[in-house]
């Protein structure tokens, strides 16, 4: 199979686009397309200071080089989870990013490191609740988006990046229309806009791409991640949603594509409107942060509780 | 002939002659979550499998 644009060997067939590429073109490709997103959903602008929240997976890295040669002002935020897994997870993970760092001058990472500042590793943690035990994704979720909220509000910047791709936001949107969860359904996008109660915009620049390309990006650009799974993501619904998705995807190019895109229009031709149930924020009294509870929020509970036991 | 795919800690032993997408599905997994790897290069999988090819799979799903 031949490159579209020029005669060199393909490296990557995208059915879905009925679009194959050799291998600079296929980083073109991906660069151009980041850049055309980031502008179509009005992200953010040059002149905008990003939090880009890496992991030291294909998706994050990825999202961190291609901002990187568009030249935005995008710093780096590590959330030192504790989670060793018998191969020390997160360790290796922190390694992946310094190595990435080395290779690419006047990059800037944030550290938070969990276990230090607030006491114990996610997993242990989990185990302090009642619907954390024995998997630790939800307390994870909480943790990170508290963090990254945080660090960001702290460190001025406008707009958090995450390298959430097409296949997170399918599985997430098929796990949510299962279960017509429509609260959730009402604020998914590529876009959660900034609130005046002190939450920051946050954006996925990578949210039409599919996995395997943001893969193949890292794979193409010498990137070295970390391609082990988090030990505690093995059984997640997210993978199994993913897994049904990609059978889709095999009998009919594009599905996964068409389910999200088709998703996005619904959305702003009003379906969700009547049931837009957007909650008043108020400031956690522990931490500042906004919180829809009254008195202290989620993750100040959890915390407390966590240090308690 | 034959030749061998290889996906994390697993090894699949394909009849060459077919192309590496049917080779794929033939070991009960899916062409949408990998990305076949010969030599450390990238290549597409329409491709025919050669006698004695080793083709690296690589996982792209991840998340929790």
């Amino acid at each position: 199979m031949k490159c579209r644009k020029c005669d060199a060997k393909a490296v990557i067939n995208m059915r879905q686009h009925r679009l194959a590429l050799c291998r600079d073109h296929f980083i073109e490709w991906i660069v151009e397309s980041t850049a055309r997103f980031i502008e179509k959903y009005d992200m953010f602008t040059l002149d905008d200071r990003v939090l880009v929240a890496v992991s030291g997976g294909k998706d994050s890295l990825a999202l961190w080089d291609v901002l990187y040669k568009l030249g935005y002002h995008a710093d780096g935020l590590y959330i030192n989870l504790g989670i060793d897994g018998g191969f020390g997870y997160s360790k290796t993970s922190l390694q992946k990013i310094e190595q990435f760092m080395s290779t690419r001058s006047d990059l800037h990472l944030e550290v938070v490191d969990v276990p230090a500042v607030y006491g114990a590793p996610v997993n242990v943690a989990a185990e302090a609740t009642s619907h954390g035990a024995g998997k630790p994704c939800s307390i994870c979720g909480l943790t990170k988006r508290h963090i990254m909220n945080r660090v960001a509000r702290e460190g001025g910047y406008d707009v958090v990046a995450t390298g959430h791709n097409l296949d997170d936001e399918a599985a997430v949107l098929l796990g949510n229309t299962l279960r017509w969860q429509i609260g959730y359904l009402t604020r998914q996008g590529p876009v959660l806009p900034a609130s005046e109660d002190g939450l920051v915009r946050k954006v996925k620049p990578f949210c039409r791409f599919y996995e395997r390309e943001t893969a193949a990006y890292s794979l193409l650009s010498g990137i070295d991640y970390v391609e082990d799974e988090c030990p505690y993501a093995v059984g997640a619904r997210t993978i199994y949603h993913k897994e049904i998705l990609n059978q889709m995807e095999e009998h009919s190019r594009g599905a996964k594509l068409q389910f999200y895109l088709t998703f996005l229009q619904a959305k702003e031709q009003g379906i969700f409107q009547a049931a837009d149930d957007s909650v008043e924020l108020t400031p956690c009294s522990k931490c500042g942060q906004p919180t829809t509870a009254a008195g202290y929020c989620a993750f100040c509970r959890l915390w407390d509780k966590v240090r308690e036991d | 002939m034959t030749a061998k795919l290889t996906f994390r800690d697993k090894e699949f032993t394909v009849k060459h002659g077919m192309t590496i997408r049917d080779a794929i599905i033939k070991c009960d997994l899916s062409p949408e979550a990998v990305l076949p790897v010969i030599n450390g290069e990238l290549v597409t999988d329409d491709r025919y499998l050669k006698p004695d090819d080793v083709i690296k799979l690589v996982p792209v799903i991840s998340g929790g």
